[in-house]
């Protein structure tokens, strides 16, 4: 079980839903389960960072999630 | 003379002096930051005296002395200004550099103990964006000491 | 200055960095140094309106011109749709990024490209672009945040739709997008809260003022692949837009890296590499371009201009429990301001339960902005630190203090999102708080101020080489160009780890040939995270030669170890073999000693700075004089604590500039009125006192030595800390940047 975190933004998407728990073990598992119950937010977090446990995790894909991780849906930054 | 050679060459009247040593000469340590005289990164020394290579027109140099930075070292050693910047970390992109060295040597051909005031305003004319000026200033402050020291006293020109 | 741990023998000393010898002597070669034989300049004719339709371009004249070869407009480039560079959401999108580069049916800015000539010399070009005629339909144009946000401004992108509104907008306008972060219940912390502070504050756009102009030299040959010779923040990516722009394979291009003159963000895009490679292609020559500064203000990226409005509310024991942020920056003529980082920075250094912050990113008829040091959170560390400021003094609670009680540490959650890992705020609070600038006298029209900025830092896509010469010297290889030093960081990891002198290692910039991807210089990347690749490609060498030591011994690996330089035997059977003898010996023992690591290190470790200003304002001439000025920083850890302390002065003094000097001044017709160096006034030496530096070191565990990035935070406090120090001196609040002397007079004369 992740737990996710859906920014002001995504919220649109979620119907107001600020977190939920989600049961996948890579970032790919979470965003297709995420489609199946808010469609269209994959296109959303297409192009955010995804943090995992307060870390950034660029090309999050295939990432894997440990029971409890914390993801949350950034815009992505680099920075100067 | 450049750098102590006697040197020929040909360029076009609207050619300034920076263009003449970098487009005709191939002379690239001294840069182009401005072309308006407002960065010091061109910084020449003329006849001892400093000036933007970018507000002079190369025509003018005729029979007169011009340092560039190509000429500051030694055959065997850096000049001091160019230790103690090594040394002390005056420079982080270095594009600044070459200018902030003639514009310290001509104030040290000047004054040769200069105050911490003193070499802030000397080097007033000179841009420097990355380092904030603090290690310049020290470095340059760290070059007169060298240089007054008594066994080098003696070398300097 | 804190002396660095020891127990290190390369990692946070201060050797003489391995470029610096060709940059105290004149020898490196920047972007403008390289020249081939016989090759073309080129030059770029710019739109004199802020927003006009093109009617038509006529270039009949100008193709006529002595010595012109080769003409090129928007019309020669690809017409690219939507599509963003990856991991850059509201940054790069390509199509946007085309459209820059060359007008294709409107202008958009006073400077914006509409046509580019190469010629047999820089004056012909100059000369050719001079005559091209072109037609223009002059639009109204919108200079200020205010107009564009209007709903009746004329609006620059007919299919421009906001995003991110609580419903789909039924038209175009300027506002490219709204950001929204909100927690808690704001009600329920305004009622809790003692006391409130609510000001608006706007600062102008400033540039990144890199020395280096903008520079290319490109030579595409007749089977299409090209060599171009530029100075950026990454030549990857130069390649990579510069391809995606023309519509040509990356393959086919090989970018060169010069020295780097400066970029703090402003050379992470592409302005001439395109125009370049194409006028090369079209003309069969090498193209050389080089902008002048007046073209370097007018059309390469400054920073946003922003207007915020900030509402902070605190109890008498100093908890801040309800905090608003309103927030639009300005993008310049397309969308893509740091809006994004602006509202998750705004007021990320405290932990406030209840938060609403609402950012909008806003076009208008100036040039696009481009990234600079920690893009967005300056500014809004501007307003938030300066109302900070204010609830201290009406708490009549110690700025510091009030910080403490209210700083972010390990564990607590961010108000973007994510938990914080382990981060240093509290200490630079402490440091400062105890330094003795902190607590030395003052003099009348003096003042003192504080100000604190965070920062996220960043890893990315990395590629780093470690090779060793038959002598036993080494090569560190990276793709990332040094701006500061990042050269000797890099040898100094790889000495530190392989046990030899850092100055028989080499440190090396490689091509986009030469070396596997790496990402910008950015983002106070490179010490991070080629910094982890370094160290673990020195580890596998190492690995590797205990290996092969154990060959040569005929003993098990295990019994081998790298002590020194050396590799030792733990039972003493042999004489340790030394880095040269295995290297020189490799022939035998498996072939060439070199190991290459990738990595998109996650963990780059927040970085937080506290900065303590004072000024003295001259109150007749309202003229404010930086007397003393502390940055104190959480480096992780400082490999070279030199380049640590210059990047804290540089970022700080970037930022005394912003505060006080620094801005883009148009006229009423949208043209630059300032673009050179005598009205836009960066500081100068003598304008300044030395920058005193403590670098704080809470190592960051994702890193083998705890570095963190430091390239940025430094720039995040300093007009906030400026700003309060003219309250503390003159008790007047400074909301508007910069504070230039006739607006500080205003200010004392507005009683
Ligand atoms: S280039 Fe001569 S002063 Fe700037
Ligand atoms: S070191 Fe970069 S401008 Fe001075």
């Amino acid at each position: 079980m992740a737990r996710v975190f859906f920014s002001t933004s995504l919220q649109q998407l979620t119907g107001g839903l600020e977190e939920c728990e989600i049961e996948a073990s890579t970032v790919r598992e979470l965003f297709a389960q995420l489609e199946d119950r808010f469609p269209g937010i994959r296109e959303q977090l297409a192009s955010a960072a995804v943090a995992i446990d307060g870390d950034v995790v660029p090309g999050a894909l295939l990432e894997r999630l440990e029971p409890g991780s914390e993801v949350h849906f950034l815009p992505a930054i680099s920075g100067g | 003379m450049l750098n102590g050679d006697e040197i020929d060459f040909l360029c076009n009247d609207y050619q300034t002096l920076l263009s003449a040593l970098r487009d005709e000469l191939g002379m690239i340590g001294t840069k182009e930051g401005c072309g308006t005289g407002d960065c010091g990164a061109c910084s020449v020394i003329l006849d001892g005296q400093l000036v933007c290579s970018c507000l002079v027109f190369a025509p003018e140099v005729d029979g007169r002395r011009v340092e560039t930075i190509e000429g500051l070292a030694e055959v065997d050693h850096l000049h001091p200004l160019q230790d103690s910047f090594l040394e002390g970390a005056a420079f982080q992109c270095g594009v600044c550099t070459p200018g902030f060295l003639m514009a310290a040597k001509a104030l040290l051909d000047r004054n040769p103990s200069p105050t911490e005031t003193e070499v802030r305003y000397g080097v007033a004319g000179n841009l420097c964006r990355c380092t904030g000026y603090d290690k310049i200033v020290r470095s340059i402050l760290d070059a007169a000491a060298r240089m007054n020291e008594p066994e080098n006293r003696k070398e300097a020109p | 200055m804190t002396t660095t741990r020891t127990g290190y023998k390369w990692v946070g000393t201060r050797p003489v960095r391995h470029d610096g010898l060709d940059k105290v002597t004149g020898r490196a070669r920047f972007g403008a140094d390289y020249a081939t034989a016989g090759m073309l300049h080129g030059a770029v004719l710019r739109s004199p309106h802020p927003h006009a339709r093109i009617l038509s371009i006529d270039l009949t004249e100008a193709a006529a011109m002595p010595g012109v070869k080769a003409i090129i407009t928007g019309a020669d480039l690809p017409d690219l749709s939507d599509e963003f560079a990856a991991g850059s959401e509201g940054g790069i999108n390509f199509r946007d990024l085309s459209r820059n580069i060359l007008a294709r049916d409107k202008v958009l800015y006073e400077g914006h490209p509409v046509a580019a000539v190469a010629a047999v010399t820089l004056r012909a070009a100059q000369q050719a672009a001079e005559v091209i005629e072109v037609e223009y339909e002059i639009l109204p144009a919108v200079l200020s945040l205010e107009h564009a946000m209007e709903d009746d401004a004329p609006v620059l992108h007919d299919d421009l739709f906001t995003l991110g509104l609580d419903s789909e907008p039924d038209r175009p306008s300027n506002i490219s997008r709204r950001r929204v972060i909100a927690r808690g219940d704001l009600d329920a912390g305004w009622v809790e809260a003692d006391v409130v502070v609510e000001r608006e504050y706007t600062t102008k756009a400033v540039h990144q003022g890199y020395i280096e102009p903008h520079a290319v030299v490109a030579e595409t040959g007749e089977d299409g692949r090209s060599t171009l010779w530029c100075s950026s923040q990454g030549h990857f990516a130069m390649r990579t837009y510069t391809t995606k722009v023309l519509g040509w394979e990356p393959g086919d291009m090989k970018v060169i890296p010069a020295e780097i003159g400066g970029g703090f963000g402003g050379k992470t895009t592409i302005y001439l590499e395109p125009l370049a490679a194409l006028l090369s292609r079209r003309a069969g020559r090498a193209v050389k371009m080089v902008m002048t500064r007046s073209e370097v203000f007018r059309a390469t990226g400054p920073t946003s201009g922003s207007v915020m409005r900030i509402k902070m509310g605190a109890r008498r024991d100093g908890k801040l429990v309800a905090a608003t942020a309103w927030m639009a920056y300005e993008a310049g003529a397309f969308p893509g301001s740091p809006i994004g980082p602006g509202v998750m920075t705004v007021l990320a250094c405290y932990d406030i339960p209840n938060v609403l912050i609402e950012g909008y990113d806003v076009v208008l008829n100036k040039p696009k902005v481009a990234a600079y040091r920690a893009p967005g959170a300056p500014m809004a560390a501007f307003a938030a630190e300066s109302v900070v400021d204010e609830l201290a003094e009406k708490l009549d609670m110690d700025p510091i203090e009030l910080r403490l009680r209210n700083a972010v540490t390990e564990g607590v959650r961010a108000v973007y999102g994510p938990k914080f890992r382990k981060i240093g705020f509290v200490e630079t609070l402490e440091e400062a708080r105890d330094h003795p600038h902190y607590a030395a006298p003052l003099g009348p029209w003096q003042g003192r101020g504080v100000a604190s900025g965070f920062w996220f830092n960043f890893g990315g896509e990395t590629t780093a080489t470690v090779s060793i010469n038959e002598d036993g010297t080494a090569v560190v290889m990276s793709g990332c160009p040094d701006i500061g030093g990042t050269r000797a960081a890099l040898a100094q990891m790889a000495a530190e780890e392989l046990g030899i002198d850092v100055h028989r290692i080499e440190p090396v910039v490689a091509d986009t040939h030469s070396i596997g991807y790496n990402d910008m210089t950015g983002g106070s990347r490179v010490a991070f995270a080629v910094g982890i690749a370094v160290v673990d490609a020195s580890r596998r060498l190492i690995k590797d030669m205990c290996a092969r030591a154990a060959l040569i011994w005929d003993v098990p690996a295990e019994e081998v170890e790298w002590v020194d330089g050396r590799a030792q035997s733990v039972t003493d059977a042999a004489a340790p073999l030394t880095l040269e003898e295995l290297a020189s010996g490799s022939a035998n023992t498996g072939g060439p000693l070199s190991a290459t690591v990738t990595v998109n290190p996650r963990g780059a470790g927040a970085g937080f700075s506290t900065q303590i200003c004072d000024v003295e304002v001259d109150p007749d001439t309202g003229l404010v004089t930086v007397l003393r000025y502390t940055v104190v920083q959480d480096a992780g850890r400082a490999i070279h604590p030199d380049y640590v302390e210059g990047q804290m002065q540089g970022g700080a003094v970037q930022g005394i500039g912003w505060a006080l000097n620094e801005e883009y001044i148009f006229d009423r017709n949208g043209v630059m009125e300032n673009p050179g160096f005598l009205d836009y006034r960066m500081p100068v030496a003598s304008d300044l006192p030395m920058i005193d530096t403590v670098i704080v070191e809470v190592p960051n565990p994702d890193h083998p030595y705890g570095v963190r990035g430091v390239g940025e935070t430094g720039i995040i406090p300093p007009m906030a800390a400026v700003a309060n120090a003219v309250y503390a001196a003159t008790g007047k609040r400074m909301q508007d940047l910069p504070m230039s002397p006739v607006r500080v007079l205003e200010a004392l004369s507005g009683d």
